[in-house]
């Protein structure tokens, strides 16, 4: 088909740029695109943000409810991170069950934020063995144009940091009233890294995405600690360049995140 | 779920209701076109606490393919809910209701489309309510709408509606939750093709009498065109030509009057 033609045309265009040094949009290698983060946007979510990353735009809510802990963790509760890869922001998107990236995707995010332990799980139990908060991050993506990755992850940390946590009367959630904010110990960001031909770009845009051989995605918390991390796609990263980006690129990539959330989430 | 309080007086006497409207009066509406670069055409719509993004792909090859029709295009309408656009997290997965308001809005819409332009090829609408206040099936319809035109679809008209009711004994426009909570409330939404005058989507739950019946579809109506008003507003801003080119071709919408 000729979207398929013209896909594999911007493949060789990307590759080729990237050969003589350039990306298909001239940022630097591990320069992101512009982020911008805004913040209670939701009325019944206990927190909310919307991320613009470029051209990429998701949204994120948190829903807080009181459920009974596991058995092997009467003292803990929960957090449970989803993203729907809706069919709304890509014409390449397909309305159904979600499909493997999707739980992918999904998964990636939830263990940035999972792994890193910003949430106290112990910190969520209500009373030891009968009732504790699992805490909902759903994510719905409204415009595909590249790294989903980054950005569901920057939206579920930014509607976290500006969660309020429900009121409780009697055991029962009182709807719209809360009791506190929630909260995180740090920060927890995720950054992705392309591998096109045998260079290696941050916040692959979507044509990046296109024509990636392999993916690195790497969650940093705020202490520079390496949390969580994936590889994704055919191609394969050699264990230098390996070693190049878990312990360098993406410490530095995390630290502009973060220096972006505290100024756009944490200071706003 | 009536769980409201029957001593609520939803009309006073001056014919204000608690939010402080009138009787055949709407919540405050805001409609934005070209939302998600990447589709065809895109809105979002602000309807009081009401929140819509609503996207257009197409007319396209139909998946699978023995679902194509050789006369006309099929329009398929994806009514879905965030699961924190409610006061209690939604799972993910599309329940009963949203299946049901997606066939009856797809119907809806397919009636103001002129399918019979694109034999053998799909139009898909998707709609994600992000918030909600009561009367989420027609924000997401509205934005529909106004999507399509945005998507350069040929149509007869926009589809434009309204929720109307009763709440404590009065025939009312759109609804708020408090209202839809009322022990006697019944919930009428309504859409219309204004310019043909043609009802294309038509719910009701709870009983009414004929009366009341009559006047709630009045009240609709007229409600109904404040919307279309807006809508073709909003499409208006968004493809006027600027001041020192010439006219610009606003795709079909304008050409039924």
């Amino acid at each position: 088909m000729i979207e398929d033609a013209l896909w594999e045309l911007k493949k060789s265009f990307v590759q080729d740029a990237l050969k003589k040094g350039k990306r298909v949009d001239e940022r630097s290698s591990d320069e992101y695109r512009p982020l911008e983060v805004t913040t209670g946007v939701y009325h019944h979510a206990e927190g909310s943000s919307i991320v613009r990353l470029g051209k990429t735009v998701v949204a994120a809510g948190v829903k807080m409810e009181v459920e009974k802990p596991y058995p092997d963790t009467p003292n803990q509760g929960g957090i449970s991170v989803n993203v729907e890869m809706s069919p709304l922001s890509s014409p390449t998107f397909e309305a159904g069950p979600p499909d493997e990236s999707t739980v992918e995707l999904a998964r990636v995010v939830d263990r940035g934020i999972r792994e890193s332990k910003i949430i106290d799980l112990e910190s969520l139990c209500i009373t030891p063995g009968e009732a504790a908060w699992t805490v909902f991050a759903d994510v719905a993506t409204l415009n595909y144009d590249g790294n989903l990755f980054d950005a569901c992850s920057l939206a579920v940390l930014s509607a976290l940091l500006t969660s309020r946590i429900p009121r409780l009367e009697e055991g029962a959630v009182v709807r719209g009233e809360y009791s506190g904010s929630l909260e995180l110990k740090g920060l927890s960001t995720l950054s992705t890294f392309a591998k096109i031909g045998d260079t290696s770009v941050l916040d692959p845009n979507l044509d990046e995405d296109r024509a990636l051989d392999a993916r690195l995605s790497v969650a940093v918390n705020g202490k520079g600690e390496i949390c969580a991390l994936q590889k994704g796609g055919l191609g394969a990263f050699t264990s230098r360049e390996a070693l190049e980006i878990v312990s360098e690129r993406s410490r530095q990539a995390a630290k502009h995140l973060q220096s972006v959330l505290e100024k756009q989430v944490l200071t706003a | 779920m009536k769980n409201g309080n029957n001593s609520i007086e939803y009309v006073d006497a001056s014919g204000k209701r608690r939010d402080g409207r009138t009787v055949d009066e709407t919540r405050p509406i805001k409609i934005k076109v070209g939302v998600v670069e990447r589709s065809n055409g895109s809105a979002l719509v602000e309807w009081g606490a009401n929140k819509a993004i609503a996207a257009v792909y197409g007319p396209r090859e139909v998946i699978p393919r023995h679902k194509a029709n050789p006369y006309k295009a099929i329009v398929r309408f994806y009514y879905r809910m965030a699961p924190f656009s409610v006061p209690e997290h939604k799972n993910p997965r599309p329940g009963r209701r949203e299946i049901e308001i997606s066939k009856v809005c797809s119907e809806a819409l397919e009636r103001a489309v002129l399918t019979h332009k694109f034999p053998n090829s799909q139009i898909d609408v998707y709609v994600t309510i992000l918030d909600s206040d009561a009367g989420t099936r027609i924000t997401a319809l509205t934005a529909a709408s106004v999507a399509l035109a945005a998507a350069g679809i040929p149509m007869k008209d926009l589809v434009a509606g309204v929720a109307v009711g009763r709440a404590g004994g009065k025939i009312i426009v759109d609804l708020n939750k408090e209202e839809e909570d009322a022990p006697d409330a019944v919930d009428l939404p309504v859409a219309f093709l204004p310019a043909l005058d043609e009802v294309v989507l038509l719910q009701q739950d709870g009983p009414m009498t004929p009366g009341e019946w009559k006047e709630a579809l009045e009240l609709g109506k007229k409600a109904s065109l404040k919307v279309y008003e807006l809508q073709r507003n909003a499409l208006r801003e968004a493809y006027e030509a600027p001041k020192d080119s010439g006219p610009r071709d606003a795709g079909y919408v304008g050409e039924v009057q």
